[in-house]
């Protein structure tokens, strides 16, 4: 079983996610797992009872999986996202900025690794789903926009 | 005959199983046989290598002949920089990989 | 020329930090090789032929002598002397150790440059035109927008994980320096009716084995929603960009698939969603980046004239010398294409020169053009003979852009492990043939492109005359194709017919060349003597 990583203080939902299909059919599921093809935007309508997405990367470099969680986090979903599957070290701090907060690698992390590969970056270029402030709004003064 | 050949993972050099070890130097490389797979995977396993693959070749009056140009240039070097291979005094070891 | 603040040298200098310990756990055996790969292509780490290859980043391929000199540190301290500047304006060291890379990336973060996204499956190195800041022809200069899309691009954390690699080009003018349209994403800087400048962008082009000229998807993209634009063409590659196959996986085969006008949809679509994330950039920035691409200081009153009672000297400014916007001023092409030497190739005392001779004659500026050279962008035309001098005798003088001789090779068998066959072998005995046969003075502008295999880096495609190594049975052969062109008249070249071998190719591209001598009509090129005769008389004379 997969070590778990974890950002939040909220108690993690105890029972298995499910997938796109099955959550769509039967909406009220509180965990959802979405797959590399899924569309992530078919959670939308349903993302207020849903306090478990977890994101499958079945291979570290097939990236859908960023983009699956900033649409959600876009959406103003602010319940567990979690990256599951072969997610890998020097992967976790874009995974952080794209608005994951846990974290259940196939192979656990080293503990030492992980936290250098959180705390790696002083500053960011670009706006993500982190609010950190890029940049180019720190020269200038001014908020994210 | 098989020979193994891979980069070194620390510098990248073109490497040749002799049997016991790796070298720089093709004439060195053995014929690895049927064990030549399970060598490749594990070396590479051990860190001794980088990228090892298995390749077809021959041994000749001149010593080992890998069957491919790709192979012979990376034994030599480049062709169009002969100061810069294994043979800089020799200007006509280029003919070899051709 | 733009100069990083502490940030952008803070984010390089974690950067080398990062990639040290990655290199660390490598060596540990903490990452395994396919994990580490696709992090030490992300810094422009590839294991080639003879060891480990770094190519460096050359953003929107400016530099000045200080870096140029870094490079030529670099070229001695940790490889074998010399560099191999590229189609996208970077440099490449052929002789890289694994050990020394963090070393490198520290060296190079001390003189604001760096390796990072050369490679691998995310935005690359955003090249540019070669004469920016310095032609006539341009709206505006277009290095800003490209700096600003390489801050945007830089560790952006949804991008790094693409289908495949993603080339962006940024250009301002008609005139097409680039391969713009030969990008992932080609930007034009344009002006609307308004007289309000945007950006028009061309998605999903591309060379290698599909070559594609992009489609232009919107003529304009309000400049203060670039970065939005930008994101929004990425987001939908990202997520429908086909993964089943590595050789569709380009941005190209899905706006092909898809159609141009449903990848637009859902690009526009995407974009008016991320309108309202507020991703954009302050406005203030654009401009505080433009105000490190200011004109130097360009005298006026200059003199125009130049002394040609030396017609070797005369040859190479008809040649070598670009008209410049600035009165009295020229850009000079520094060739790195002597005959039967090495395209693209550069000792570290050729880089020390050139970098002395930007420092003295081109207010410290230097550029790498896509075709494997070097500019001196604002040289005093009273300069010129002085500095041709000192170029003739270090063999930097040769009088031959966009000439038969100029030719784009990309490294092919002697240095890639991808390759089918050498390129750099067939372009020397090319250039020898025709400073042999006298023909090269006399060919006009020949474009001539050799690849090594169906990946184009040579960009074969795109050649007035492309080669094309291939494998027939163990044994290098080479396709010819005609009819080529990266300019503003995009197009693709055809296949002529069955392939050569080595002596053959270069045969086959002189009896090419004799078909235009003897056909062509006042005042055309090669190209056009083509495209009007088609490929009839030259596979005539090549097969018949
Ligand atoms: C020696 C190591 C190199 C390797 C392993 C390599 C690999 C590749 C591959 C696999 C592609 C095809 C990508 C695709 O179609 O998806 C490609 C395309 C390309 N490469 Fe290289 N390359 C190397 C060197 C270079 C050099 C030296 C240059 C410049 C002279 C270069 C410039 C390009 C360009 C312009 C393309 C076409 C991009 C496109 O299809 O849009 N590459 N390269
Ligand atoms: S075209 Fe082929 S041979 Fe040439 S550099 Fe690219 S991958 Fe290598």
């Amino acid at each position: 079983m997969a070590e778990l990583l974890r950002f939040r203080d909220d108690e993690p939902v105890d029972h298995p996610a499910v997938t796109v299909d099955a959550f769509l059919d039967q909406s009220n599921a509180a965990a959802v797992r979405i797959e590399p093809g899924d569309d992530a935007r078919a959670l939308i309508p349903h993302l207020d009872h849903v306090r478990l997405v977890e994101v499958n990367f079945p291979a570290f470099t097939d990236g859908r999986g960023y983009s699956a969680a900033r649409v959600l986090r876009e959406a103003g979903y602010a319940g567990e996202l979690r990256a599951v599957g072969d997610v890998l070290v020097d992967q976790l701090s874009a995974m952080r900025r794209c608005g994951f907060d846990s974290f259940a690698p196939d192979r656990p992390f080293d503990p030492a690794d992980a936290d250098a590969a959180f705390r790696h970056w002083p500053h960011v270029y670009q706006p993500a789903a982190d609010g950190r402030v890029p940049i180019w709004n720190l020269r200038h003064g001014t908020d994210n926009g | 005959m098989k020979i193994v050949t891979g980069n070194d993972l620390k510098t990248g050099a073109v490497v040749w199983w002799t049997g016991v070890d790796w070298s720089i130097h093709v004439e060195d490389a053995v014929d690895a046989g049927e064990q030549a797979e399970d060598i490749a995977t594990r070396e590479e396993a051990a860190r001794r290598v980088n990228a090892p693959y298995v390749i077809e070749g021959e041994k000749t009056a001149e010593g080992v002949r890998p069957a491919h140009i790709k192979d012979r240039i990376r034994a030599l070097g480049p062709t169009v920089r002969p100061d810069l291979t294994l043979k800089p005094a020799d200007p006509t070891a280029g003919n070899w990989v051709i | 020329m733009y100069k990083y603040d502490q940030y952008d040298q803070a984010m390089v200098d974690a950067r080398v930090a990062e990639f040290r310990d990655q290199v660390r756990r490598r060596l540990e055996g903490k990452l395994s090789e396919d994990q580490f790969k696709p992090l030490r292509l992300m810094n422009g780490l590839y294991l080639q032929l003879h060891a480990y290859m770094l190519r460096v980043a050359v953003p929107y391929g400016t530099l000045n002598s200080r870096q140029m000199r870094a490079l030529a540190d670099i070229a001695e301290k940790y490889d074998r002397g010399y560099g191999h500047f590229t189609t996208r304006q970077n440099i490449q060291y052929n002789w890289i150790k694994l050990e020394d890379a963090g070393d490198i990336l520290a060296d190079l973060a001390a003189v604001e440059m760096h390796a990072i996204q050369t490679s691998g499956n995310c935005i690359r190195n955003i090249s540019s035109d070669h004469f920016a800041g310095a032609t006539a022809d341009e709206l505006v200069d277009p290095r800003p927008y490209a700096e600003l899309l390489r801050q945007w691009s830089s560790f952006h954390p949804e991008f790094l994980a693409l289908p495949r690699k993603f080339k962006i080009a940024v250009i301002a003018s008609e005139a097409d320096r680039a391969a713009m349209k030969l990008h992932d994403i080609g930007i034009r800087i344009v002006k609307n009716d308004a007289g309000e400048l945007g950006a028009a962008f061309y998605v999903g082009g591309g060379m290698g084995r599909t070559p594609m000229i992009a489609p232009c998807i919107r003529e304009f993209v309000p400049l203060d929603q670039l970065v939005t634009y930008a994101e929004a063409c990425l987001r939908v590659y990202n997520r429908h960009g086909r993964r089943d196959n590595k050789f569709k996986a380009r941005i190209k085969i899905l706006v092909h698939e898809l159609g141009a006008d449903e990848y637009t949809r859902q690009v526009e679509e995407e974009f008016a969603h991320l309108l309202d994330q507020g991703i954009e950039p302050p406005r203030a920035e654009l401009e505080r980046i433009k105000t490190f691409f200011a004109d130097p200081a360009f005298e006026t009153d200059l003199p125009e004239d130049i002394d040609r009672s030396d017609p070797e000297f005369a040859l190479w400014v008809d040649r070598n010398c670009v008209a410049h916007k600035a009165p009295g001023y020229v850009s000079a092409v520094i060739s790195l294409k002597p005959v039967g030497g090495i395209p693209g190739d550069a000792s570290a005392e050729q880089m020390r020169l050139i970098a002395d001779l930007a420092k003295r004659y081109s207010f410290d500026e230097l550029r790498v053009m896509h075709t494997q050279n070097i500019v001196l962008p604002h040289v005093r035309k009273a300069d010129l003979h002085a500095l041709w001098s000192a170029l003739d005798e270090a063999g930097l003088a040769a009088p031959n852009l966009d000439q038969v001789d100029d030719i784009i090779a990309c490294p092919g068998l002697d240095y890639c492990s991808l390759a089918n066959a050498r390129s750099i072998p067939v372009a020397q005995q090319i250039s020898e043939r025709f400073a042999a046969n006298g023909k090269g003075k006399i060919l006009g502008e020949l474009k001539l492109k050799i690849s090594g295999c169906i990946n184009a880096c040579g960009h074969h495609h795109a050649g007035h005359i492309g080669i094309l190594g291939v494998d027939r049975k163990g044994v290098e052969n080479y396709q010819l194709l005609l009819g080529g062109s990266e300019a503003d008249d995009t197009s693709l070249g055809k296949i002529t017919g069955p392939g050569f071998d080595e002596a053959g190719i270069v045969d086959a591209v002189e009896k090419a060349t004799d078909v235009y001598l003897a056909r062509r009509q006042d005042g055309e090129r090669f190209l056009d003597t083509y495209r009007r005769i088609g490929m009839e008389p030259f596979k005539e004379a090549l097969y018949g």
